[in-house]
């Protein structure tokens, strides 16, 4: 496993600090100069962007998410064909779960079919291509990571913790925020930090959802290796996002509700 | 006499099983009552219609002169203390006893949380999260946040269980004081019969989802109503559809009496329990004070006891 | 009230995560090539089934999948029972750390240890890169799901084995690898098919030769909507729902 993961890590870094030959790879001298790249504007305007979209699909999938889990928490003994339902999906292809989007939302796909056919349009909308798909993706296809953090945390509730807010006086609503989100803090973090990541880190969805138009930290390094040829800045940025994700899940390791969840 | 509690029919089924079939009960405001019974015999549903958290079938719950059916347990002036304690785990002790009081938006929350913990002597102890409390420290705080709502009426349900057995019997002293100096009316669920016993004014005891028998202490044990009452409330030694309590069957060694022979002879410390077997095979136990310890095994013995002391059954 | 309503928006985020794949299912079968329903009919299917470009991309996904599948079981189950029998920090560290990094990195990388080794070795990027990448990838979740398995393994059992004369190799192989045969099938199976539906590592360290099918159908998707990756998507949906469905049987015996 080492073999596997570790020295390809250790290959990169190298290649990060090594100059662009001419026909692609990499060439000495030694030097710092990729990392220096990333401070253009341009490239932090794409770490910046990747920033945001993360957070914001994140931010998308805590509110949409925390409760389905709570719904599939309290479902008694049908939660687990519930579970599953929330899971199935994911576990089918995630090409071919972003292709069905691709497949929905383009000009001529289902909804602006169905809108011109009702006459509700005059043409098509511009559905994709845009950051609003993007996301949508995101969201759909990285749901189910937050849930499951999050229904573990609930189910694990007793549920005569409920039962004593609400015997205390505490309406549904408090008892909600007094009692069951606190308590399932762990799960929500440890929910939004899995999410974050690949979110961060994403590739495939910006690229088919988005176009060219939205570059994300996943298409600039697949960019570098492939087209552009620029070995060494492909790997600093690709070392970059993978620091980011580091320091993001050094965070919740850390947090109290790490050690709560452990 | 006002009455804090009426049910009237209970009926709560679940899928296969009827849990409570039929329970009427009038609970006097300031007394201590037990629903005493085996494990499945209803009293724990009983008292989770009484605080909201099952809806009755049939039957009705008033609670101080109102029918309460339907109620959320929110909206109801009972407060339960559980089986678990259910603390909050993310809530100091004090934070725990204010939760109810900052939900009815009371001013001084914190000083009368105080309160409550000293009145269960946990005020050294009021930043403490539930799990660093032993568990009669939680008992306490458990306690003391309901009791701080000043409920109309208190619900247990078997809070003793989780202890043990010596800070069990520490914990009954504490909770029959705490009732009588808050006057607040408890009504206790548990299936140790001497913890019903030592506890309670009124005992109601319970078996497949009725009630078999309402009344004091006493009146339950020394004059059981049924033959299922007789059997679980203390040892019974049967001979047809009479029963003996052991303290009252006497073994000798005259030739009067009943034959039978010494089984085995257990000291128990405050008594000697000889077991003996009757010449149809029957085991009979007798209670007996220390000074018979000399009784040996298969030793022929004879069993009398009084009239006055037989219990007759249907 | 609330439960009610807690219960209509459950629905309708299932309804979100389910209905694209329903959808798309459902206009494989349209006879028409656009999105307007014309009736039913099989023949994206057909066309589908008579690609040779997805043929091909078939042919090698299986070969890779099933490979990288059985070799990413067995290192990953090995490794797994090490992490169970001792505490091993930098192993399950980096097992985390393989987690969460993002694909393209993973891809990356495994494309630069490649292109190092062929500066000292004239050899090609071809399916045997692709096997070993997947291998790479596939190793976390197997280890993830028989650790968890192993978590609910009582210990004493194998000391049992021990205690009654059995060798460590025989106290493994007879007694903890049976009990584990289900699980392993299941991290198996889901190997399968994390193999099978790769895109971005793979085609970072494909080969000219070693095209995959999730690769051919990318191609086609930047092409356009073909209803043709309508059908083979929706023969990928209900093949590995089947799988996964195995899969997850078998973890929960």
């Amino acid at each position: 496993m080492a073999l596997f993961f570790l020295l390809p890590l250790v290959i990169v870094f190298a290649c990060s600090l090594l100059t662009r030959g001419d026909y692609g790879g990499v060439e000495q001298p030694w030097t710092l100069e990729s990392y220096l790249r990333i401070l253009d504007p341009l490239y932090l305007a794409i770490f910046w962007r990747s920033l945001w979209i993360a957070t914001v699909a994140t931010a998308l999938c805590s509110l949409l998410g925390f409760p389905l889990a709570l719904f599939v928490a309290r479902a008694g003994k049908r939660r687990n064909l519930y579970l599953q339902l929330v899971l199935l999906p994911f576990w089918t292809s995630f090409l071919v779960r972003t292709y069905a989007w691709l497949f929905i939302l383009r000009d001529t796909g289902l909804v602006n079919t169905v809108l011109l056919r009702m006459h509700l349009i005059a043409g098509p909308l511009p559905l994709l291509y845009n950051d609003g798909a993007v996301l949508l993706g995101l969201v759909y296809n990285f749901l189910p990571f937050f849930v499951l953090p999050v229904y573990a945390a609930l189910e694990r509730l007793d549920p005569a913790l409920a039962e004593a807010a609400a015997d205390l006086g505490a309406r549904p609503w408090p008892v909600l925020w007094r009692v069951i989100v606190p308590l399932s803090a762990p799960g929500i973090m440890a929910g939004a930090v899995l999410l974050f990541i690949p979110c961060l880190g994403a590739y495939l969805i910006p690229d088919l959802l988005g176009g060219g138009k939205t570059v994300m930290l996943g298409n600039l390094v697949q960019n570098q290796f492939t087209t552009a040829r620029d070995w060494p800045f492909g790997s600093a940025a690709s070392l970059v996002l993978m620091l980011l994700s580091a320091l993001v899940l050094a965070g919740l390791v850390r947090s109290r509700v790490a050690r709560e969840l452990l | 006499m006002e009455l804090v509690l009426e049910l009237r029919g209970l009926v709560k089924e679940f899928p296969g099983q009827r849990a409570v079939d039929g329970v009427s009960l009038s609970l006097a405001r300031g007394g201590f009552y037990s629903l005493l019974g085996p494990s499945g015999c209803g009293k724990t549903t009983t008292l989770r219609m009484i605080g909201g958290f099952e809806n009755p079938d049939a039957g009705e719950v008033v609670l101080a002169g109102n029918v309460v059916n339907g109620l959320k347990p929110y909206q109801r002036d009972v407060s339960t203390v559980f089986q678990s304690y259910a603390l909050f785990p993310h809530l100091t002790a004090l934070r725990n006893v204010e939760f109810g009081l900052r939900e009815r938006g009371l001013k001084d929350c914190t000083a009368r949380a105080m309160r409550a913990l000293e009145m269960v002597r946990l005020a050294d102890k009021r930043d403490r999260r539930p799990s660093e409390l032993s568990g009669g420290e939680k008992q306490r705080v458990a306690l003391a946040r309901s009791l701080v709502l000043e409920p109309k009426l208190l619900l247990l349900d078997e809070p003793l269980a989780a202890l043990d057995p010596k800070l069990r019997r520490e914990m009954r002293a504490e909770l029959k004081a705490m009732q009588r100096k808050t006057g607040i009316t408890f009504l206790l669920v548990t299936h140790d019969q001497e913890e019903a016993l030592s506890l309670s004014d009124y005992v109601a005891v319970m078996n497949k989802g009725r009630i078999e028998q309402f009344g004091t202490p006493e009146e339950v044990y020394l004059r059981p109503a049924t033959k299922f009452v007789a059997g679980f409330l203390g040892t019974m030694n049967w001979f047809g559809k009479t029963g003996v309590r052991p303290e009252s069957t006497r073994l000798s060694r005259t030739g009067e009496g009943l034959a039978a022979k010494v089984e085995s002879s257990l000291f128990l410390g405050n008594c000697i329990n000889v077991n003996v077997v009757l010449e149809d095979g029957s085991r009979v136990v007798a209670a007996m004070g220390l000074e018979h310890n000399n009784f040996h095994e298969g030793e022929a013995v004879w069993l009398h006891w009084l009239p006055s002391d037989e219990l007759h059954f249907q | 009230m609330k439960q009610r309503g807690l219960a209509v928006y459950a629905f309708c985020a299932l309804a979100f995560l389910h209905l694209p794949l329903l959808i798309l299912v459902a206009f494989s079968f349209n006879a028409n090539r656009f999105t307007v329903w014309e009736g039913f009919s099989l023949r994206w299917y057909q066309a589908a089934l008579s690609d040779p470009q997805l043929a091909a991309g078939l042919l090698n996904s299986l070969i890779i999948a099933g490979i990288a599948g059985v070799l990413s079981t067995i290192i990953g189950t090995l490794a797994a029972y090490g992490m169970w029998r001792r505490a091993a920090p930098v192993l399950s560290g980096t097992l985390y750390l393989s987690l969460v990094t993002p694909e393209i990195v993973t891809g990356v990388s495994l494309l630069a240890l490649f292109q190092g080794v062929f500066r000292f070795l004239h050899l090609h990027l071809g399916l045997w890169t692709v096997i070993i990448a997947h291998v790479a990838f596939s190793i976390a979740y197997v280890t993830l799901v028989l650790s968890a398995r192993l978590r609910g393994y009582d210990r004493s059992l194998e000391e049992a084995a021990l205690d009654l004369g059995a060798s460590p190799w025989h106290a493994f192989t007879r007694v903890t690898l049976p009990v584990l045969a289900p699980a392993i099938a299941a991290a198996g199976l889901l190997a399968l098919v994390v193999s099978f539906d790769d895109y971005v590592i793979t085609s970072l360290v494909a080969g000219v030769d070693s095209e995959t099918l999730p690769m051919v159908i990318y191609a086609m998707a930047r092409r356009g909507v073909s209803p043709v990756v309508n059908a083979v998507s929706a023969l990928i949906v209900v093949g590995f729902s089947v799988i996964i469905l195995i899969s997850q049987r078998l973890q929960n015996q």
